[in-house]
C-alpha cells in the first residue's frame, strides 16, 4: 500500500514537473479527466459513427491529453443528452455531438426547458446533406418522373424515414407540400433501417445523407433523384439540387459539436483550439469528401448567429408539418 | 471451389502471428467482458474500438469481431455460476443454467455451455460461408410484416414458459410490454411513459437493468428468504473425469437443443433488427416445445442451456452478414464495428465483398479460427469459475450485489438505471412470493420493443387494414404458425384443469 502511495506521488510529482513549464510558457488550460463526449444519438447511427470518428483522429495524432469518451445518449430524440449537458456539474469536461435535433427536440418539447442559445459553441465540423433516393427497380431516373409515379400512387406512395420532426421528415414534408403529393410515411428507428428497407423495396423512396445511402449507389441499387443542397455534391455531379428546379429550399443536417451552458472561457478556448486542428487533419478533410459532407466553417459568434437563424427556420417548418 | 479456396486464404490469414495473438486476446477479453454483468460485447467493442487504430483494417476487425465472440461464450458463465444474465444474449442461459448450478451441476452446465456455443459458432460459420448472397436476399425481404410475425411467433414459443397459470403468465408479459413501452413513441416522435418527468426514463427501461434487477437482486433476496441466511453454497467439483461425464452427459441431453439453437439463432441473427437476444430467447422456447419432457426445462436441464447458447453465438456470426454483404448492421454490436469500418477507411455496403475480398475473407476466416480458441479458452477457465462458485454464500452474495449494481451502471451510465434495479429486485422477490412468474415479463421487454413499431408500420402500410399480415408471402405463414402456436397449448393447458401443481419458473 505504501509502496503504491510512494510510487503514486512520485508520478504525480513527475507529471506536475513535466506539465509546469508549459503552464508556465503559456498559462494554458488543460482537461484534468477525460472528455464525456455525448452523442446526441444511439451507437450505429450518422452522428455516432462521426463521433467515433473524430475520436479516432484525436488519439492517432495524441491530440488531446486526455481521452474522449463517446457517451451515447439518444433518448428522447436527443433530449436525455440536452438535459444531461444542461445539467452537467462538470461544464469543462463534457462536449456534445449534435445534429438537428440540438435545434429541434426543445422546440418540439417545450416542457424539457432547455434553451439551446445558453450552450457554448465549439465547432462546426461539416454539413450533412439530403438526397432523394429511390430502387432502381422502380425505373425512375429523373425527380418529374417521381413526382408523375407519385401521384399515379394516388396516396400509396410510401416513403420510410426515421420518424416525425426528424430532419428527413422535414425534406419530405417539403417535397409533399411543393410537388403537390400524398405521401404514406413510415417511421423507422434510424437511417440504416431506412437505408435497408429501400434496398428490400419495402419503401418507395427515402430522403437519406449520402453517407447512409452511398453503399447501395456504388453497387448500382439506388437512384439519386435530387439534392437538397445548395449546390451540386461533388460525388454526384449528375444530380440537380432543388434549387436548380426552382424550388428555393435547401436542408442540411448540422455536424457540430457544443460545450454545456456555464463552460468556462478558458475550456472553450482550448476544444475550439483542438476541433480546429481537427478539422484540418487529413483524415477528417478525407471523411468531409468520402461521407459527402459539406464544409461550412464558423467562429463561435457566427455559430451563435447559425443557431438562431436554425431555430426561426425550425420553427416555421415544423410549424408547417403542424408539429 | 471458388469459396473454399477463398476461406482457405482467410484462415491463412487470420493464423499469422499478429491476428492470431489479436485473436487469442480478443476472446479471452470477450471472455470475461461477457462474463461481467451489465458489460457485454456492445460495450466492449465500443470501448476497445480506439485501440484498433494500431493494426491494419483487416487485423482490427478480426479483432473485433474476437471480442464479440468471445463475449458471446462469456455470457453464459455468470448466468450459470451467478445466475446473472452477463449480457443481455444470456439471459436465456440462466433459466436453466441457474438451476443446474444450484444442484452441484455447474460444471455440466458450463461444458454444455461452451459445446454449444461452439457448434452453434461452426454451424453458423458455414452457412454463411455457403449462402451469404442468397441470404442476404432473405434478409432483405423482411419488412415490418414479416418481422412482426416473427416476433408474434416468439412470444407463442413463449406460451408455456411461465407454468400453468395463464392468468399470471398474461400478467406478467403485460408488465413486461409495458416497461418496454417506456421512454420514446417511435412512430409519433414524442416521448411516453417519461414517469414522473424523470429524465432518466427518456432512454427507456433498459432490457439488462430489469435481467440484472430480477436475476441479479431478486435472485439472491429469494435464496436469503428460502435459506434464512444458512446457505452454503453448492458443492461444486471440478476435475477432468469430471468433465468428460459432463460432456457426455451435455451431448445425449444436450443436442436436440444445440441443433436448435444453432440454425433457429443464424436465421434471426441474419434478419437486421432482430440480433442474438431474441435468438436466444425463441430458440430456448423451442427447444422447451419439442422436448420430450417440457416440464423438466426450467430445473436445471441442460437442453436449456445449449439452446440459447448454441443461438447466441450463432446469431452473432449471423448478425455479421447482412454487416458484410449489405451494409447494415444485425445487431447493437454490428452498428459499431461498421462504424469502425468507416474510420478504417472501408466503404460498407454490397461492394464490400467484391472490392475488399481479402478484408472479408479474412474475417471470415478468423470466426473459425476465434471460434477454436474460444472454446479452448473457455474449458481451460471452468475449474476458476467452478471455484468462485465454492465460495460460501456470505462473501457471494455481497459480491453479486455489488456485480449487479455496477453492471447496470456500465450499461448506461447512468445513476437512474442503479435504482430501478434496485426498485425491480424488490419487486421481483416478491411478485415471486405471489407465484408470479417473471421470465414472460423479461421475454415482453425484449421483444415488445421489436414488434410494437413493427407493428404499427405495417398498418400504416396497408392503412390500418390487418389482412397484410396474411396475405404477404412470408408473413402469412409464420403469422399462421404462430396462431395455431399460441392457441394449441392454451386449449390443451384448459382442458388439462385444475389440481396440478404449478411450475416455478425463474
Amino acid at each position: 500500500m505504501t509502496i503504491e502511495r510512494r510510487v503514486f506521488l512520485g508520478l504525480a510529482a513527475a507529471a506536475m514537473l513535466s506539465v509546469a513549464p508549459l503552464q508556465a510558457v503559456a498559462q494554458e488550460w488543460q482537461p484534468r479527466k477525460p472528455i464525456d463526449f455525448v452523442i446526441m444519438a444511439g451507437p450505429g447511427g450518422g452522428a455516432d459513427q462521426i463521433a467515433r470518428f473524430i475520436q479516432s483522429v484525436a488519439e492517432q495524432n495524441d491530440m488531446t491529453s486526455r481521452p474522449l469518451v463517446p457517451n451515447n445518449k439518444g433518448g428522447g430524440s436527443g433530449a436525455e443528452a440536452l438535459i444531461a449537458l444542461a445539467n452537467t456539474n462538470d461544464p469543462d469536461h463534457t462536449l456534445l455531438v449534435t445534429l438537428n435535433s440540438f435545434f429541434t427536440t426543445p422546440l418540439r418539447q417545450e416542457n424539457l426547458g432547455i434553451d439551446i442559445t445558453s450552450f457554448t459553441p465549439i465547432a462546426m465540423m461539416g454539413v450533412d446533406p439530403f438526397v432523394l433516393w429511390v430502387h432502381k427497380d422502380q425505373g425512375i431516373s429523373t425527380v418529374e418522373e417521381f413526382v408523375e409515379a407519385a401521384k399515379a400512387a394516388d396516396g400509396e406512395w410510401v416513403m420510410g424515414g426515421t420518424g416525425k420532426g426528424q430532419e428527413d421528415s422535414i425534406v419530405i414534408a417539403f417535397l409533399a407540400g411543393a410537388y403537390d403529393l400524398r405521401i404514406k410515411y413510415i417511421p423507422y428507428d434510424g437511417g440504416g433501417a431506412v437505408a435497408k428497407d429501400l434496398a428490400g423495396q419495402q419503401v418507395m423512396a427515402t430522403v437519406n445523407n449520402p453517407a447512409e445511402a452511398k453503399g447501395f449507389y456504388d453497387s448500382g441499387d439506388f437512384v439519386p433523384l435530387l439534392a437538397f443542397s445548395d449546390e451540386r455534391l461533388p460525388a454526384y455531379p449528375d444530380v440537380p439540387t432543388a434549387k436548380e428546379k426552382g424550388q428555393d429550399f435547401s436542408y442540411y443536417n448540422q455536424r457540430a459539436v457544443v460545450g454545456p451552458p456555464g463552460m468556462s472561457e478558458e475550456a472553450a478556448a482550448y476544444y475550439r483550439d483542438l476541433f480546429t486542428r481537427i478539422y484540418e487533419t487529413d483524415a477528417w478533410q478525407g471523411y468531409l469528401q468520402s461521407e459527402s459532407l459539406s464544409p461550412l466553417w464558423m467562429n463561435a459568434e457566427e455559430q451563435r448567429a447559425y443557431w438562431d437563424t436554425q431555430i426561426t427556420r425550425h420553427r416555421e417548418l415544423l410549424a408547417a408539418m403542424g408539429e | 471451389m471458388e469459396i473454399l479456396s477463398l476461406l482457405g486464404q482467410g484462415v491463412l490469414l487470420s493464423l499469422q502471428p499478429l491476428n492470431l495473438l489479436l485473436i487469442l486476446i480478443g476472446v479471452t477479453l470477450g471472455l470475461f467482458i461477457g462474463a461481467m454483468p451489465g458489460l457485454g460485447s456492445v460495450n466492449g467493442v465500443a470501448i476497445l474500438l480506439p485501440i484498433t487504430f494500431l493494426v491494419p483494417p483487416g487485423s482490427a476487425i478480426i479483432f473485433l469481431a474476437a471480442i464479440y465472440y468471445g463475449a458471446m461464450y462469456g455470457g453464459a458463465i455468470s448466468s450459470i455460476t451467478l445466475g446473472i444474465p452477463g449480457a443481455s444474449t444470456a439471459v436465456a442461459t440462466t433459466f436453466d443454467g441457474r438451476p443446474l448450478a444450484l444442484q452441484g451441476k455447474a460444471s455440466l452446465a458450463l461444458v454444455t455451455a461452451a459445446l454449444a456455443s461452439f457448434v452453434g459458432g461452426t454451424v453458423a460459420n458455414v452457412l454463411f460461408t455457403l449462402f451469404a448472397p442468397v441470404l442476404a436476399a432473405v434478409a432483405l425481404s423482411f419488412g415490418p410484416p414479416e418481422i412482426f410475425a416473427l416476433m408474434l411467433l416468439a412470444f407463442a414459443t413463449f406460451v408455456g414458459l411461465g407454468g400453468d397459470d395463464i392468468p399470471k403468465t398474461i400478467l406478467s408479459i403485460c408488465l413486461g410490454l409495458v416497461l418496454g413501452s417506456v421512454g420514446f413513441d417511435q412512430i409519433s416522435g414524442a416521448p411516453r411513459l417519461v414517469l414522473f418527468d424523470i429524465s432518466g426514463f427518456l432512454h427507456g427501461i433498459n432490457f439488462l437493468v430489469l435481467a440484472i434487477g430480477v436475476y441479479g437482486i431478486g435472485e439472491m433476496l429469494w435464496t436469503i428468504e428460502q435459506t434464512r441466511g444458512e446457505v452454503t453454497t453448492t458443492t461444486a467439483r471440478i476435475s477432468v473425469r469430471g468433465m468428460l461425464s459432463d460432456t457426455r452427459e451435455s451431448v445425449k441431453r444436450g443436442w436436440k437443443g444445440t441443433a436448435i439453437g444453432s440454425f433457429l439463432g443464424f436465421f434471426v441473427g441474419v434478419l437486421p433488427a432482430a440480433g442474438a437476444t431474441p435468438g436466444s430467447l425463441m430458440s430456448y422456447g423451442v427447444a422447451k416445445m419439442v422436448a420430450r419432457r417440457p416440464e423438466e426445462f426450467g430445473k436445471g436441464h441442460p437442453g436449456g442451456v445449449a439452446a440459447p447458447e448454441a443461438a447466441n453465438n450463432s446469431a452473432s456470426t449471423g448478425a455479421m452478414l447482412p454487416m458484410l454483404t449489405l451494409g447494415i448492421p444485425g445487431s447493437p454490436t454490428t452498428a459499431i464495428l461498421l462504424g469502425g469500418m468507416v474510420i478504417w477507411g472501408l466503404v460498407p455496403g454490397p461492394r464490400l465483398f467484391v472490392d475488399e475480398s481479402e478484408f472479408v475473407w479474412g474475417l471470415i476466416g478468423s470466426f473459425y479460427v476465434s471460434n477454436v480458441v474460444a472454446v479452448a479458452v473457455n474449458l481451460a477457465f471452468i475449474p476458476l469459475f467452478i471455484w468462485m462458485l465454492r465460495m460460501p454464500f456470505t462473501i457471494l452474495a455481497p459480491m453479486i450485489f455489488v456485480l449487479s449494481i455496477v453492471g447496470g451502471y456500465a450499461a448506461t451510465r447512468d445513476m437512474h438505471d442503479m435504482w430501478l434495479i434496485v426498485i425491480f429486485g424488490f419487486a421481483a422477490f416478491f411478485l415471486r412470493k405471489f407465484d408470479y412468474p417473471l421470465a414472460p415479463a423479461v421475454l415482453a421487454i425484449v421483444l415488445g420493443p421489436i414488434a410494437e413499431p413493427t407493428l404499427r408500420q405495417s398498418l400504416l402500410l396497408s392503412s390500418g387494414d390487418p389482412s397484410i399480415f396474411f396475405t404477404r408471402p412470408i408473413a402469412g405463414p409464420i403469422t399462421i404458425a404462430a396462431l395455431v402456436l399460441i392457441f394449441l397449448p392454451a386449449i390443451k393447458l384448459l382442458r388439462r384443469g385444475r389440481g396440478k401443481t404449478m411450475a416455478d419458473e425463474g
